[in-house]
């Protein structure tokens, strides 16, 4: 059975972000980026899938420009078996146009599972996976925070961490899942891999080839930055309080 | 109201006392063989598992119950007296009073813990009863505190090296209440600090090694300020210490005795950012990680790094000539530093704050301050440059099976990495061993048991694909000869900063065995590791010695743990941990600097004219000694 992961290029989780002065988007030029958090836990889920037994091949594929290129080669540093990139130009691409995609790409490459980080840290949609699933009518498993995989059976047992709680779903493969925060921690890559990594192949497709159309949907108007904070104010008297109460915070 | 216990105590109350305390008490009188009934009951005691634990613990005090007649130090007769308990390195506890005999009971109160998971200590509101204790056999040596009458001297026994029985230098006066009514004039009432808690805060390192007496904390807010205090210390001979953030590791930031300690914590402005040149004008009390915030803002870092950039201020730095983690990449403070604002101990106020990059106009005096801990001048502004802040790092730590592998890995990555190779720092496995087991949140990126030393390679250029393939391709290539066993590369910022913390954490992880001995060497390349097992050969199972530090520069940490304190252990460290440094030509202190922990070492690095020339420098410079005296020279070149 082959494992296909989806990883996004995004910027460091660690980067003091920065809003762009004429308000259309985060600074991205000349920031640190790196794999989304989210995705790299997706990937050492399906390595350990692999070593377990259960899957044959991990292949990771990326959404984006040229640079995305070396987000797959730290998903091949990992561990990953091969790896497929989606030229989609500089343009960022929206969770739809991504969901159409994968669901190409499965198409051709024909994995038993499909998974994903639940979001990317640069938009936070929290989209794709769904969408991804729905146009493949395929079952989901979101925010997993544990996987176990049953060959024989072909089933998924996922337990998702929702807001009650835990909640265990039976997933029949082929499946989408997506990764919460406690699933795993991710490998580091480690100096033999990357070695075995330069002999791994990256195949290139456009969009086109997979007969996907982009359209975005959506359109960014502005960007800003949250307000800051304001420092508290002591109040010298209950009058003093009431007054602010009532004339500054309008909440009496 | 307490009740009186009949003796002999049950076997019960017995098993209360820990083995490892025994009063050692110095009586100003003959033994007497009374017994002892105690007026006052044993208040009910909890459980402290290990006493030994509380040893570094400058506040604990002990209640001596006495007879009802006996002679009070404090309050009146039939209250039990507050006597100071010092904890010995070997576990026992000495109580000094003119009146305890031989029988005695003592209950010890503590009013700080030591949390064992924590490592750290954390105060309690009240007074806490720990232990109990019995007076037990008085000893000869109370023959030093005879005929003291009212004023009992207590002996604050330091734990550090041997160099700590240092007489207090008759010539400085005392502190009294006109100086302070004095400097309350020139400074503002709240920073003319004589509350005890805060001062006790100042008169102890960040070891916990080092105690002073200090009764006065002076907070100045300018350099005028500075100047007027140190003006009348000068005229009155009061000693002075100046102090930073307190983060020093040879006992130099902190009192030996009653010096005044000023600290320029509240001069902490950032006076200027020249942004074309990088050049930085600031207070000498900025916070070192404030100013690497304040220009990583502005395109800019500091060149130098520190494990204690939390807390250490860039006067002190300087002071120190600290090295650093940036240290191979940006080279010495005196490089660095293009200007400086010192006041010198008459209260003048030397400009040399210059902010050019080339000025050969007469001598560069302000080298004399960089790395004099102090004893010259108080440092008060700063003129840095800056580099400028470079987009790419990478990271790769990596195992080598043995130290030979190391230093040709360090050739080969000079040669190979070149111009962006930007640290190159080491450690062996009992440091990483250390470091797992101490800290919280830290994960080995290879595993720990199977090789024997790692190395840090960090790699600052300007373009990320290019740097990364440059040290990807070194890695591999190194790889394939042997000088590395294994290794991994760091994929984004988060696994950087977590190997980062592996290194810079061993300082933190080695305070929480219990005490440890640290020495700061530079020791030639072929020679590096060598001490290190020979320490390890010579102290065998009493203590673990670990061995880490910046190879790039040649400069090594030693690192000696063991369970407390203790001058037994100390006589098997010193001198031949220093004797062995000077034979191979190394350096007894790399970047630490002398303080009080190697004041009268000096002459196992420096030639006896040079020593000289340093001595009539601080005559010349500071004729009274006043500033953070009995430090970096020996005592014997003044008198």
């Amino acid at each position: 059975m082959k494992v296909m992961v989806a990883v996004k290029r995004v910027v460091d989780y660690a980067v003091k972000i920065r809003v762009k002065p004429d308000k259309s988007g985060v600074e991205t030029s000349n920031v640190k980026m790196s794999m989304n958090p989210f995705c790299e836990i997706a990937l050492e889920e399906a390595l350990r899938i692999r070593e377990a037994g259960a899957a044959a091949e991990v292949v990771a594929v990326s959404v984006g420009p040229a640079q995305c290129v070396d987000t797959l080669r730290t998903a091949l540093a990992m561990g990953a078996d091969r790896a497929v990139h989606v030229d989609a130009g500089a343009a960022p691409v929206l969770p739809l146009s991504v969901a159409k995609i994968l669901k190409a790409l499965v198409q051709v490459e024909k994995p038993g599972l499909l998974i994903l980080g639940k979001q990317a840290i640069d938009d936070d949609c929290n989209q794709t996976g769904q969408m991804v699933a729905g146009l493949l009518r395929w079952p989901q498993g979101t925010f997993a925070s544990k996987v176990v995989l049953d060959k024989e059976k072909q089933v998924a047992t996922v337990e998702r961490e929702v807001d009650g709680g835990i909640e265990t779903l039976s997933l029949d493969l082929p499946a989408v899942i997506t990764t919460d925060l406690r699933l795993n921690q991710p490998r580091y890559a480690t100096l033999p891999n990357i070695m075995k990594a330069k002999s791994k192949v990256i195949k290139k497709v456009t969009p086109a080839e997979l007969n996907v159309e982009l359209k975005p949907d959506l359109e960014v108007v502005q960007v800003t930055e949250p307000p800051k904070r304001k420092a508290g104010v002591i109040v010298s008297s209950v009058d003093e309080l009431i007054d602010k109460l009532k004339n500054e915070a309008r909440i009496l | 109201m307490l009740q009186p216990v009949r003796l002999p105590l049950a076997s019960a109350d017995l098993s209360l006392f820990q083995n490892a305390v025994a009063a050692y008490v110095a009586t100003g009188s003959a033994i007497s063989s009374s017994t002892f009934k105690p007026t006052a009951p044993l208040l009910p005691l909890r459980r402290v598992p290990d006493l030994r634990t509380h040893c570094h613990d400058p506040s604990l005090q002990g209640i001596v119950l006495g007879r009802e007649d006996a002679v009070e130090e404090t309050g009146s007769p039939g209250h039990p007296a507050v006597l100071r308990v010092t904890p010995l390195p070997d576990g026992r506890m000495r109580c000094i009073s003119k009146w305890l005999q031989v029988g005695y009971l003592g209950l010890v109160f503590c009013k700080s813990v030591m949390d064992p998971r924590l490592g750290s200590y954390s105060k309690l509101n009240t007074w806490r009863p720990c232990c109990m204790f019995r007076v037990s056999v008085g000893t000869p040596q109370a023959s030093n505190y005879l005929n003291l009458g009212k004023t009992y001297a207590i002996k604050q026994r330091s734990f550090g090296s041997a160099a700590t029985d240092i007489p207090r230098n008759p010539a400085f006066s005392k502190l009294n209440a006109d100086d302070i009514s004095y400097f309350r004039t020139i400074l503002d009432e709240r920073n003319v600090v004589e509350d005890e808690d805060r001062l006790s805060a100042a008169n102890v390192d960040w070891m916990r090694k080092y105690q002073g007496s200090s009764k006065l904390l002076l907070l100045p807010k300018s350099s005028q300020e500075v100047s007027k205090i140190l003006h009348h210390c000068n005229s009155r001979k009061l000693a002075v210490v100046p102090q930073g953030g307190n983060t020093g590791l040879v006992g130099g930031s902190v009192p030996v005795h009653d010096e005044v300690i000023i600290n320029l914590a509240l001069m902490d402005k950032i006076v200027s950012l020249d942004k074309i040149n990088g050049i930085l004008v600031c207070e000498a009390g900025c916070i070192l990680e404030n100013l690497s915030l304040f220009l990583e803002n502005e395109g800019f870092i500091m060149p130098l790094d520190l494990g204690a950039k939390g807390s250490c201020q860039i006067g002190g730095n300087i002071s120190t000539n600290a090295g650093g983690l940036r240290f191979l990449r940006y080279g010495s403070l005196h490089g660095t530093i293009l200007g400086l604002e010192v006041v010198l101990a008459n209260g003048t106020i030397l400009d040399m704050l210059g902010t050019l990059r080339k000025d050969n106009t007469g001598y560069d005096l302000k080298h004399l301050f960089i790395g004099s801990e102090g004893s010259l001048g108080i440092v008060t502004k700063v003129s840095v440059l800056t580099p400028p802040k470079l987009m790419s790092t990478n990271l790769a730590f990596l195992a080598c099976k043995d130290f030979t592998s190391c230093q040709k890995l360090l050739l080969e990555a000079k040669r190979a990495l070149g111009e962006v190779l930007s640290a190159f720092e080491f450690m062996d496995s009992h440091s990483m061993d250390l470091v797992l087991s101490h800290l919280d949140g830290v994960r080995t990126p290879l595993p720990s048991s199977l090789y024997n030393f790692y190395i840090l390679i960090e790699t600052t250029g300007s373009d990320e694909t290019y740097d990364k393939t440059k040290l990807e391709a070194f890695l591999l290539r190194s790889m394939e000869e042997g000088l590395i066993l294994d290794g991994v590369v760091a994929q984004d910022i988060n696994q950087s900063s977590s190997f980062w913390r592996i290194r810079e954490g061993i300082s933190e992880a080695s305070i929480k065995v219990g005490a440890v001995y640290k020495y700061d060497l530079s020791l030639p390349i072929d020679q590096f590791y060598g001490i290190v097992e020979e320490m390890r050969n010579r102290l065998g199972e009493v203590a673990k010695v670990i061995g880490y530090g910046h190879l790039g520069d040649g400069n090594l940490h030693l690192n000696i743990m063991t369970a407390r304190y203790d001058s037994d252990i100390l006589a098997q460290i010193e001198p031949y941990v220093y004797e062995w440094t000077s034979k191979h030509k190394g350096s007894i202190s790399a970047e630490h600097g002398l303080g009080l922990m190697k004041a009268n070492k000096i002459h196992y690095s420096k030639s006896p004219e040079t020593v000289q020339l340093m001595v009539d420098i601080k005559k010349l410079l500071d004729p009274n000694r006043i500033l953070n005296p009995y430090k970096v020279l020996p005592q014997s070149c003044f008198n």
